[in-house]
């Protein structure tokens, strides 16, 4: 979700006879649970389908960071202000923690960031959808950190060490930032009409990008299979989806906001939610860079980054000027 | 109390330099030069929204005294017009480059840390204490700021002509921190607010240290804005302000009466 479509680089999962000893034991460990650590050896795909797929996470939550702080300046209560200003930070703070996740695979966060400004990683398509009302904001911590918990949750038992832990203490952030998404709704619902009008708008405007958020229908996707057997994807993205529509048409029936969606229905033989077919066109012009505010998001990391250059240089130089003096005094 | 009016319009000036700093460094959040940065402004925006919310707290009771039932946090956040807010005309002036956000942070946090200093000792319990807490947090803002003055002035050529044109530029808006107004030499005659008079060596001194480590030039003192009785504290601010609150109470203020 947060990695949408990880490719795997590889065009079958590998049969454990065509293995090399080494594959092997790395598999059967796998397969006993034991964690794989940076100094491990690992098979070449598993390494570069995990940093492909960190990085994407990582991405998602700079980049996911400014569509919310898009409300900053105009949160309506100083209270709201300051959780979500605290809420963005954490984000920051989350893509920290996984670039040096990913970092431990042998990687740069500055080769990371050279991939996302070039277009050669990408990051969750939920972010180029813009935020319009305040009620973004709630709908965004209600319905994305909740697509997010439901997504990282397996990930804190992913075979890798570094991930499952950066894992552990994104979550405990994440479930904060939905409780807060989801009191900004209900409070929302509880007010004057207008303020419902504006939390009904946000929740259309918001349910099919989040169901997107698992990525395509994976049965077919070989690239899944190879992930699963790796243990760095633990459940289906349409399990994923489905359980998150489980969870989540409930909550909007308390908030007494209608889901979009005329199919959506109680399936009591199946014991889930039936729900009706999502627009894969647009997910996939959206992850091409067509969605509403591809171009802006990036134009506005690429500006902090080029604008930032002369700041960062400037703490390199007087680093260096210091250590020169330092080994003078010495 | 007697002088409640004015005690309550003492409180808005400590409170609004925490909300309408904090709103400018929120204007950066996801734009900083580093991830770290970014996260460390938004931080230090954090602790001086939460500041100011204290601030406003005890105002609040300070109004709800002489003109019950007083307003509400939001009210007085949101429903004040310009001319109504108290903070020094240092804190609204624009973030502009990285050098010029810095420069503005390190000459306020080097004054507030200082003027937190002697509120620590105000006969006013309630003051002293909220000074105590603040103090707390911008003693690390101003090492931080103080910090970047050096790497920025020492750092490239670039840098440091930079930070220069920073602080020349801001220097103006420095006056006003120390002027005295009647409603201040009341308090402080009280010895309930803080002299601020009596701050203005110690600063000089005191950013005359970090501008010597970074190579930076002290401007020269001239005219200062606002300084005269007619600035940020009695409510006459640039123009920056107005803006500034027509993008943080367009919400607030588009749904009179709402709950958020
Ligand atoms: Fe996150
Ligand atoms: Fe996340
Ligand atoms: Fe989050």
């Amino acid at each position: 979700m947060y990695a949408q479509m990880v490719d795997t680089g590889v065009s079958k999962v590998q049969d454990v006879a065509q293995m090399t000893p080494e594959e092997r034991a790395f598999q059967d460990r796998i397969d006993a649970d034991v964690k794989v650590e940076p100094k491990d050896w690992m098979p070449e795909a598993y390494r570069r389908t995990l940093i492909r797929q960190i990085q994407q996470h990582a991405h998602s939550e700079i980049v996911g960071m400014l569509p919310e702080g898009n409300w900053i300046t105009r949160a309506p209560s100083l209270q709201r202000k300051a959780t979500l200003m605290a809420k963005v930070q954490d984000e920051g703070g989350h893509g920290l923690y996984l670039y040096c996740a990913a970092e431990t695979l042998g990687v740069s966060r500055d080769a990371m960031i050279a991939d996302l400004h070039a277009g050669r990683v990408k990051y969750s398509s939920i972010f180029n959808y813009p935020t319009l009302t305040w009620a973004d904001i709630g709908t965004i911590g209600w319905l994305v950190d909740g697509a997010a918990i439901m997504n990282q949750i397996p990930l804190c038992r992913c075979s890798y060490g570094p991930y499952a832990r950066a894992m552990i203490r994104v979550c405990k952030e994440e479930s904060f930032h939905q409780r807060q998404g989801y009191d900004i709704m209900l409070a929302l619902c509880r007010g004057t009409p207008e303020q419902k009008a504006m939390a009904q708008d946000a929740l259309n405007r918001w349910w099919w990008p989040s169901l997107m958020m698992f990525g395509p229908p994976d049965a077919a996707s070989v690239h899944s299979a190879q992930s699963a057997r790796w243990k760095i994807k633990l459940l289906s993205n349409d399990e994923l989806r489905q359980r998150f529509v489980d969870q989540t048409v409930p909550q909007a029936d308390y908030l007494g906001l209608a889901v979009p969606d005329d199919r959506l229905a109680w399936n009591a033989e199946r014991g889930h939610y039936d729900f009706g077919e999502i627009d894969w066109q647009e997910f996939h012009e959206v992850i091409k860079g067509n969605g509403p505010c591809n171009r802006e998001r990036m134009q506005t990391r690429i500006k902090a980054w080029e604008d930032g250059a002369w700041v960062r240089e400037a703490a390199l130089a007087h680093a260096e000027k210091h250590a020169a003096r330092e080994r003078h005094a010495a | 109390m007697d002088d409640d009016p004015q005690l309550f319009d003492y409180m808005l000036r400590l409170a609004d330099n925490g909300i309408v700093l904090a709103q400018r460094l929120g204007e950066w959040v996801g734009k900083g030069p580093a991830l770290e940065e970014d996260i460390a402004l938004t931080n230090v925006g954090l602790d001086l929204l939460g500041q100011g919310r204290m601030w406003l707290a005890y105002a609040r009771e300070i109004e709800a005294r002489y003109a019950p039932p007083g307003r509400g946090e939001d009210a007085l956040a949101f429903l004040r017009d310009g001319g109504e807010f108290r903070n020094l005309l240092l804190v609204e002036q624009p973030n502009g480059n990285y050098a010029d956000t810095m420069a503005r942070q390190f000459l306020f946090d080097q004054w507030h840390l200082m003027l937190l200093g002697a509120l620590a000792g105000s006969k006013d319990a309630r003051i002293a204490a909220i000074a105590a807490k603040a103090a707390k947090e911008v003693r690390y803002h101003l090492e931080r700021s103080a910090d970047w003055m050096i790497r920025l002035g020492d750092g490239t050529e670039l840098s440091h002509r930079r930070a220069q044109d920073a602080v020349d530029a801001l220097w103006v808006y420095t006056g006003e921190m120390f002027s005295v107004d009647a409603i201040e030499r009341g308090l402080v005659a009280a010895g309930v607010a803080a002299d601020a008079a009596s701050l203005r060596d110690p600063w000089r001194s005191a950013v005359a240290a970090v501008f010597d480590e970074a190579s930076l030039a002290m401007p020269g003192d001239g005219w200062m804005q606002g300084a005269s009785g007619r600035g940020g504290k009695q409510g006459i601010h640039t123009e920056h302000l107005g803006h500034m609150l027509a993008e943080m109470q367009i919400v607030a203020r588009s749904h009179p009466g709402a709950r958020w």
